[in-house]
Formats: C-alpha cells, structure tokens, sequence
C-alpha cells in the first residue's frame, strides 16, 4: 500500500516467561526498588486526573515521589471517568457462581476477539479483586445487599455476576475515590496540583521522556515543566468523530504529541460504538449521551418492516414491526454484544427503517414489560433513566418508545506501550484508556474501571520504580535546547494558529471531521470508503490551517485556542485511523470491515494475517511507519464468536 | 423560538463586568441550554467578537463542571437539572433570559460565565477523604456495612461539587457541599477514625476560604441537581458540635 | 443563634401564658403582674428575680444579634457582586426575611417595654393597674396600635417559624424524619405563639375585654 511503509517487528520485552499465573508475580519480584529516601528526590509527572491518573498520582505521592498533576478541568474530579454508568468488574467471586480470575481472564481476552496480550489481559484480572478491596477501604458507597455485603450483577452479556457497581453513577463514586485520595496527597504536599492545565509538548532528552510543556489555560502561560519520568492519562480519543458521549474537552492531544516524539501508536482504527444512545435531534447537537446497556434487559428493539414508515409507533401493529435482534440472534436476542447490536441499527436504518425525524434511530420498547411488570416495577427499575431520557427528548418513554442510536463511545487503541505500560519512548508510561493494552479490538462492559484503577493504583506503581531505580538520571533544566526547542514549538504553533484569521470556526470544522470519520470510518468500514475519508481528511486539513478563524489571543481564557489545537490533533490522528482500518484486511471487534464478513453478515476475523497489534510510528506527516507486534495465544485459543 | 440574552460578560479577573443584550434566533426547542450558547458562540466568532466563556464538560450532568445562573436560578428553572441537560423547550419564544455566573468571593470569576472554584478541592484536601493508602486495604467483605447506611451514604456522595449550593445560598455558604462529604464519610465504619478530625478540618477549610454561614434557609437543597438532601447539614452540625467536645481529649494533646 | 434564641423563645412562651391571664379577670390580672416583682422572695430581696431575668433576657438578646450581625456581615463579605437579576426564593420565605424581620422585632420590642413596662409610651401609664393600660393601650380608636402589634407579632411567627426549626438543625437534627418533625413542630410553635399573642389586643377591640 502507498500510504505507509513497513518497519521492524517489535515486541514485549518484559513480560517473564513462565506460567500465566506466576508472570505479574516474578515481574514484581524481578523489579528494582527505589529507596524511600531517594524518592524524595524524584519527580514524576502525571497527565490526567481520570480513574487511572488519579489514582496513579495519588499512590505515587503515598509511596514518597514528588508528584506533579495536570488536568484541563477546572478540578481533577472533573475526569470523564465520572460519567462511567454501569460497573465494575473483578474476579471476587462472591456470587459462588464459577467465576475466577482465569475466567474473567477468559472472558476478556475473547469478548477482545484476541487482539490483545495475554499476560496484560491476565494481570488485570489478578488485580481486580485488589481493587474492590481498595476503593471499599477509601469508603466508596457500592450497592450492597441486606446484610451489609456487596452486591452484584451480571453485565454486558457475562455469565458470571461480577460487575460491582454504584446505582448507575460507579464511575462516579470510583473516581471520587480516587480523587479524595489525591487531595489528601495534595493537602499534605506531596503533590502538586495544576487544574486547567494542558499538556502541549513532550520533551525528550537523550531519548528519554524528561518533561512536558504544559499552557495555563487560565493566564495562557506557557511552561515547562521538568521530571524523572512521563505518566499519560490522558484517556481516549473517540472526539476525533465530533459527536460521541465523551466529554467536549476529551482530546488526543497529549498522547499525539508523544506519538510524534516517537512514541509508537497501536490500533487507533479500534473504536467502540454503544448501541443504546439517544438519537441526534439535529445540527446543533453537541455530544450524544448513553442511556445505559442494562436497559436492554427488558426493552425490545424493532422497527417498522417497511421503509419509510412515519406513522406513531402506536399505530403499527404487530405483524408490520420487525424485531430484528430476536429474529437475527434468536439465542441472544436483545443482548447480543455492543458491537453487533449496533452494527444491525446501523443496517436497519441504511435499509430506509429507521425511525425519528432524522431517520437515524430504532425503537427500544418497554411496552410488553411493562404490560408484564407493572410500570411500577420498570419505574423501579429504570426510573432515572427515563427521566433523564425525557428530559432530552420531552418524550414519555412510559408512552412512546424510547429511540436510540449508536454512538462513539470508547476507543480501544493508544500509545503502544510494553508489560510495564511503558511506550516505546523510555521514560514515559502510559496508563487507562490512553494506552492500547487490555481490550483487543472490543472492550467489555465494566471492564473500563477496572483497566483504568488497575493500571494506577497496582500496576504503574510497580513498574514505574524499577525505570527510575535505574537511575539517577541527570539532572535537566527547561532552559536545556531540548526543552527550550519544544516550548518554542508550542509557541510557534498557538502564533500560527491565531495567525491565519479565516472565515471558518472551529466546530465547523471539527463537525465536518467527524461526519466523515461517522460514515467512512464508523461502524462499518470499506476500502474504497477509507481511502475516499483519507483524502477528504488531508484537503480538509489543508482548508483548516488556511481558513480557520481563532478570535482573541493567546494571553488568557480563550476556548476556541484550545479547541483549535486540539482539532489539529484530531485532522492528524484521523488519517492514521483510517489507514490502519484500512491495512488491517480482516473485521475484528469494534473493527468491521464489509469486504470481511461471514454469508451471514457476521464479522470475518483473519488470525493468520492480522493477530498482531498495529503500532503506528511517526515518520512525518502523512508518513506512518507499521511495527507488528505478534500475539501469541498460548491460554486462550481464537474461536469464532457466535450469538445466533 | 427567537431569544433575548442579557449575559454577564466580563474580560478577566479585573475587569468590572456587566451585562450585554443579544438576541439569538432560530433556537429550536429540542437544543440544550449549551447548545444555545453555542449557536451564539459561533456567530460572535464570525463577527469578529469574543465568543462568551463558560465551563461545561460532559454535558450529561455528572461532571460538575458547568453552572450558570439563569434568570435568577442557579442552573435554571428545571429541578433536579444542570445547565447542560436543560433544553431550551423549557422558554417560551420571545423570552428574555438573564444569564450570569456563579456569585460568590470564593467562586472569583475568570473570564464571563467562568468561575474559579477551587475553594471546593481545598474543602476536600482538608479532610474529605478516608487515609487508605494504595495496597493496606483489607478484604472488602471484612466489614459489612447496613444497607441502610449504604443507600444514604450513596445519596450524599451523589454530589458533582458545581456549586449551584453556594450560588443560590444568601449567605454564599458552602455548607451543603461540605455537609455531603461529611455525612458519607460518617455513615460507613471505615470513615469512623477520621470522623472528628474530617469535619473540625473541613469546616474550617470552608471558613477560611471566604463562603458564608449556614442559616439553613435551604436555598442550596432547592437548586441542588442531585437533590442532596438539607438534613446531612444537621449530621455535620452534630458531628462538628461533638468534635470540639472531644477536642480536649485528644490523647497527648 | 440557636441557644439564645431557645432562651428567647422559652421567655415568650411564658409571657404569652402570662398575657392570657388577662381573660380571667382585672383583679387576677393585676395580681399576676404584681407577683412576678415578688418571685424569689423572700429568698432574694423583691423585684431581684425580675432584674436577673432582665439581665439574662438582655444578654440572650444582645448575644443572638451580635450573633445574627456576624452572620450577616459574612454574607456580605461572601458575595461582594450581587446578582443583577435578583434570586428567586426557591427555599422557604421565612428564612429568607430573618435579618429585616429581626430588626422589626427589635424595634417593637424597644417600643413595646416603653409602652407597657414603663408605661411612657401608654395612654395611661398607671404602673398599678396594668390591665388597665392594656385595655386603653388597643382601644378601638388606637387601631394603628394594634395594627403595628399585630404586623409585629406575625413578625415574630415568621421568625420563630424558621428560628425553631433552624435550631432544631444547628444542635444537630439529621434524619429526614426529624426534619419533617421539626417543620412541623416549628410551625405549630409559631401559629400557636401568634394566636396567643393576637387574642389579646384583639379581645380588647371587640371589646371582649375591657
């Protein structure tokens, strides 16, 4: 292909051989300890104030380092984690019901539909247990039963009930966990806290990751700030498509300015798509919001038969509706997995049937149960998110059936990094969403918390010490040409784009971005839509850096100069997804490529080509270099997944 | 719907500030509040104008972050409601509507509708967390907690921190944002060592940092979008009255 | 707030019982008010009780507005740019006209000890036959009087309507039950202060007394 050009293989150098279960163990033992009285000494730097930064930051301080914490929101508790909905999950096994870290070990690895690494997959669930244990200890208020024990549930179509959760706001309640804990290291000190804070330069030194250059969002001072070591947490990248259930400030801008300083990006073409989201009511729309998966549990999702039916849902009788999930997965029905359940919306509306003013939407219909039920038992159950969903729509869901549509949710690429959530830049680790490592092509529900916490509180921890035990490392100034090189850099760039004064505002650009990403690069995706995407992406670039119009100046407050830089980003990464969707010939997880698909319209994965994780490295725009990384699957073996 | 603005617009931290009119037409009702400004945004930026700043983040109502007083309420005229999931079906064409930011010497203005609330993370560092450090916890069953305890510990831990308490209290207090952590953290047996030492911390913190004191008007319970409750106020009174009992007690002190 | 303005309450409850021994008669009334100069006798000498009870009065007074002016001039401070479209009152009216209804107290109490203490404000002013001044005091043709008494009294419900429920809370009333228990109680308490206050004037207006 001409688009990019083929580099050596890498591979994880640090995973220990030996039995699964002994691996995070002897990684652990074999690390190299930093003595307390020299962490002192070290700084570390942390991006992000999410599940997995907070968290990191926080333990980091208790263990001694000098911590230096960075968000953009006015507050860390802020982190988009706090808008995670359903759960939790970890291998306590408290239900009795055959669950076991080997099992959620299993699980994870397959619903990833084997694209990640086993011995990652494999310590995450060894650690989730630790992790109820931890958040329970900083009194996080989970569910639990009568008599006084934690409760569970089964999520996201697991056989197992080992999803903890928090009424419908756990991400909330683990965050503020986290957060409480990192105040208190804030209070004492050991950290310091720059809130409305952004990331903006990577500085590399002697080729390793020694400091960044961050903008005060507030004074629109630019610094540089320098460390021992790089943490990101900087969380994911599904903003790339404009309208998504991130938050609006969510952006790739930390982990792309690393990608082009040489850390190496993997699978960014793995992108999540929840199926149960509240449809675009029109232009204006911002963001989109999820209405929790669990609602599928008793709603039924259907459309008319016939195309182009606009009559009230009342009046289309039973024998016009098509309940497409029961009738294509019989066994599953409505709970099949995310990625299928909305790939069939999709298909539906581009057959003409879909439903709502924009055509975009299907049907979730809590008639029957609440004819079953009672409305008192739904109201029970789902009172709040009805509520929530009227609130939008000014629907009665109660009345009318809900409508939903999928939405970008989770990205499950990121910086590549190595057992040690190391990139391939030594120095900087990166930690939670932001890094490629546990998911494969498809995360599981409740599996989001778990990678992110697991990766701040137990994982980094431990493997960040045996880097800096290596050390001391030489001591650097931001007056080094390496620092003072980057600050220019950043510099240079908030001039250019001040400079150019188009007739275009940013949003419209960055909608415009994310239309072509939703239709070429979505849920569905085709070699000849990728390619047509790559080069509406590279003229629209163009058109960006020529006609954008930034108002104001770079001293102070000025929204829409964050947002241009982090559009930027956006126009940059979005070309490498497309060409690594388009490279990567074969549909895995959130990944459905239609020229691979079973007769049945089911996903075609191609384990002898493709099981290798795709890292990307920066070789100049519109340059990228793929490494293949190899996985061996030694304890779990590729099946076809099947929900019929 | 067409609409009349009056917007707080104020350059920075020093700058005086005041109202300004604009009319925004064309707003459909099914677009948020945000959404709104938004549409105006743009059309500042293509005059050549400085868009309005205001915070906003996740726009699903969780993160806390937006927060504006409109027409005199703090997010709003929908109960239970932030800024961000208010849709503009709840106005009437031809409305006008007043849009300010949160008030208060805590809360200082950045620029427009932005305010500064640190105030708040500053409450919490001082006291409103549990010390558990990473790796001590014991097994998370070890100690069940009343399920009664836990649902109310839940119900005060729902608070997103906006601040919509203080800006609807007359006296500017903070007290229910500072009672909510006080009372989750006392109602779960893990929460039971730091209890005296947490609230005569966090009250003070709260104090210093310029907010008023509570006269439990119950202005703050009105506004809040998650419906903490006034009584957890009552829980900190009790807690705060006991501790500077205790105070003397302290062993060694 | 709260301890001083449970003394404060208590001492209306009191008075408000005292007030309405004036439908049991001119002589009962007047002997009434002649034994409250005497409590404490004879273990302290006569009218000393009354004078300690003054001073406590005094002090709970002084005590609660030193604490209500603390109060207020925080608020003040914790807003110093007030909001150009005025707040709604989302909350209960009661507590929000606390200050402005303290003052009015204030002022009604000052003149209402100048009228019927020491009687220099009363159409009659006979210090031996209180009944006396009450029943001149709210006359048919001093409506105004009895107006100003009236505004000021339900002034005084107000105040003790959130008052009481307020220091229910600052002494630590914290279940959602109690609190509903404490609303109720605290309106209870203020209607039933008002009506006992009210009946008098309003008994000499009709003449039901007189």
């Amino acid at each position: 292909m001409d688009l990019y050009t083929e580099g050596d293989p890498i591979a994880d150098t640090r995973a220990p051989e030996g039995p699964i279960e002994n691996r995070w163990e002897t990684r652990r033992f074999e690390a190299k300890l930093v003595n307390p009285a020299n962490r002192r000494k070290m700084t570390v730097i942390v991006v992000g104030t999410g599940l997995a930064g907070g968290s990191a930051a926080a333990t980091l301080a208790e263990q001694g380092y000098r911590v230096k914490s960075y968000c953009y929101q006015d507050s860390p508790r802020r982190a988009h984690s706090i808008a995670a909905q359903g759960g939790i999950n970890a291998a306590k096994n408290y239900r009795n019901d055959g669950d076991s870290v080997h099992r959620l070990f299993y699980d994870t690895v397959k619903g990833g539909d084997f694209r990640s690494r086993e011995s990652n997959v494999h310590r995450l669930a060894e650690v989730s247990v630790n992790i109820i244990d931890q958040c329970v200890a900083q009194g996080v208020p989970f569910a639990r039963e009568y008599g006084g024990l934690l409760d569970t549930r089964s999520f996201g179509g697991a056989q197992v009930q080992r999803t903890f959760y928090a009424r419908g706001q756990t991400g909330q309640q683990l965050l503020l966990g986290a957060y409480q804990a990192l105040e208190r290291q804030i209070g004492l000190g050991n950290v310091e806290m720059n809130a409305r804070h952004e990331m903006l330069e990577l500085v590399i030194v002697d080729g390793k990751a020694r400091g960044i250059v961050v903008r005060d969002l507030v004074t629109g001072e630019i610094s540089t700030e320098m460390a021992d070591a790089v943490v990101l947490a900087s969380g994911g990248y599904g903003n790339v498509f404009y309208l998504s259930t991130n938050a609006k400030g969510c952006n790739v801008t930390a982990t792309w300015r690393a990608h082009r300083k040489g850390a190496y990006f993997a699978n960014p073409c793995y992108t999540q798509i929840h199926p149960t989201c509240i449809p675009v009511s029109g232009d204006h729309q911002s963001k989109l919001t999820l209405m929790s998966e669990s609602l599928r549990n008793d709603g039924r999702v259907w459309v008319p038969k016939a195309k182009g039916d606009d009559r009230n849902p009342k009046d289309i009788g039973e024998d016009e509706r098509d309940y497409y999930l029961e009738r294509i997965y019989p066994s599953f029905g409505n709970l099949v997995p995310r990625d299928i359940a909305s790939r069939a919306a999709k298909n539906v509306c581009d057959e003409g049937r879909g439903v709502g003013p924009t055509k975009l939407g299907v049907y979730l219909d809590f008639a029957d149960a609440i004819g079953r039920l009672g409305r008192k038992a739904i109201e029970a159950k789902y009172g709040n998110l009805f509520e929530m969903y009227e609130r939008i729509t000014g629907e009665d869901p109660y009345e009318v059936p809900m409508r939903i549509y999928p939405a970008v949710h989770y990205t499950m690429g990121g910086l590549w990094v190595d057992y040690d959530l190391q990139s391939s830049i030594p120095g900087l680790f990166v930690i939670g969403e932001a890094n490629f490592s546990d998911h494969g092509a498809n995360r599981l529900g409740a599996s989001a918390l778990m990678q992110g916490l697991a990766d701040g509180y137990f994982v980094l921890p431990n493997t960040l010490a045996n880097y800096l035990a290596s050390g001391p490392l030489e001591k650097v100034e931001p007056s080094h040409p390496e620092a003072v090189a980057a600050r220019r850099d950043v510099e240079d760039r908030i001039a250019r784009l001040l400079a150019v004064d188009g007739d275009r505002t940013v949003d419209s650009f960055h909608r415009e971005l994310g239309q072509i990403m939703w239709e070429h690069c979505g849920m569905e995706r085709s070699d000849a839509g990728l390619r047509k995407a790559i080069d509406q992406i590279r003229a629209l670039r163009d058109e960006f850096w020529q006609r954008v119009k930034v108002p104001g100046d770079g001293e102070g407050l000025n929204q829409s100069l964050e947002k241009a830089g982090r559009v930027a980003d956006f126009f940059e990464l979005a070309e490498l997804m497309c060409i690594d969707a388009l490279h990567r010939e074969e549909s895995c997880g959130g990944h459905f490529r239609a020229e691979h698909q079973t007769p049945d319209g089911e996903a075609q994965r191609d384990d002898d080509r493709f099981a290798y994780v795709a890292a990307w490295e920066y070789g100049g725009p519109s340059e990228p270099v793929l490494h293949k990384e190899d996985l061996k699957f030694e304890y779990v073996h590729p099946t076809q997944r099947s929900y019929k | 719907m067409n609409l009349t603005l009056r917007i707080w617009r104020q350059n920075g931290p020093n700058d005086k500030g005041r109202m300004v009119t604009y009319q925004v037409e064309d707003v459909s009702p099914d677009m948020s509040f945000l959404e709104m400004l938004d549409v105006l945004n743009e059309r500042l930026i293509l005059q050549g104008d400085e868009p309005v700043a205001f915070d906003h983040d996740c726009r699903e109502g969780i993160c806390g972050m937006c927060g504006l007083m409109i027409n005199g309420d703090a997010h709003g005229p929908q109960r239970g409601t932030t800024a961000c999931q208010l849709h503009m079906r709840q106005f009437r064409d031809g409305e006008t509507i007043d849009i300010e930011p949160w008030r208060a010497r805590a809360f200082p203005v950045i620029k427009d509708l932005v305010v500064n609330r640190g105030a708040f993370d500053k409450i919490i560092a001082a006291g409103g967390y549990i010390t558990a450090p990473t790796g001590s916890a014991p097994e998370a069953h070890s100690v069940p907690v009343a399920k009664a305890n836990a649902d109310a510990a839940f119900e005060s831990a729902a608070c997103i921190g906006c601040g919509a308490c203080v800006a609807a209290c007359p006296n500017g207090s903070g007290m229910l944002f500072t009672a909510a952590k006080i009372t989750q953290l006392s109602l779960v047996p893990q929460g039971q060592p730091e209890r005296y030492t947490r609230v005569i911390g966090m009250v003070d913190a709260h104090d210093e940092a310029g907010f008023g004191g509570c006269t439990n008007a119950g202005e703050c319970t009105a506004v809040c979008p998650k419906g903490i409750p006034l009584n957890t106020i009552g829980r900190l009174n009790r807690d705060y009255l006991a501790a500077t009992a205790k105070r003397g007690d302290t062993p060694g002190a | 707030m709260a301890v001083t303005g449970i003394l404060l309450a208590l001492f209306l409850i009191v008075h408000m019982l005292g007030n309405l021994k004036i439908f049991t008669g001119e002589t009962s009334f007047d002997h009434y008010a002649h034994w409250l100069r005497g409590i404490g006798t004879p273990l302290l000498p006569e009218t000393w009780y009354l004078w300690i009870q003054r001073a406590v009065l005094t002090g709970a007074v002084v005590a609660h507005i030193v604490a209500a002016t603390v109060l207020a001039l925080r608020a003040r401070a914790a807003r110093p740019v007030k909001y150009a479209h005025r707040k709604k009152v989302n909350g209960s009216y009661a507590a929000r006209t606390m200050r402005w209804g303290g003052v009015i107290i204030l002022l009604f109490v000052i003149y209402h000890i100048l009228d019927l203490t020491t009687g220099h404000l009363n159409p009659q002013g006979d210090p031996s036959n209180p009944y006396g001044n009450v029943v001149a005091d709210f006359a048919p043709e001093r409506w105004y009087v009895t107006l100003f008494y009236t505004l000021a009294i339900v002034t005084v419900g107000f105040h003790l309507r959130h008052g009481a429920f307020s220091a229910f809370r600052s002494l630590g009333q914290q279940t959602p039950k109690g609190e509903r228990r404490a609303r109720t109680a605290a309106l209870v308490f203020a209607v039933a202060l008002c009506a006992g206050y009210l009946v008098v004037p309003f008994a000499v207006l009709t003449g039901l007394v007189s």
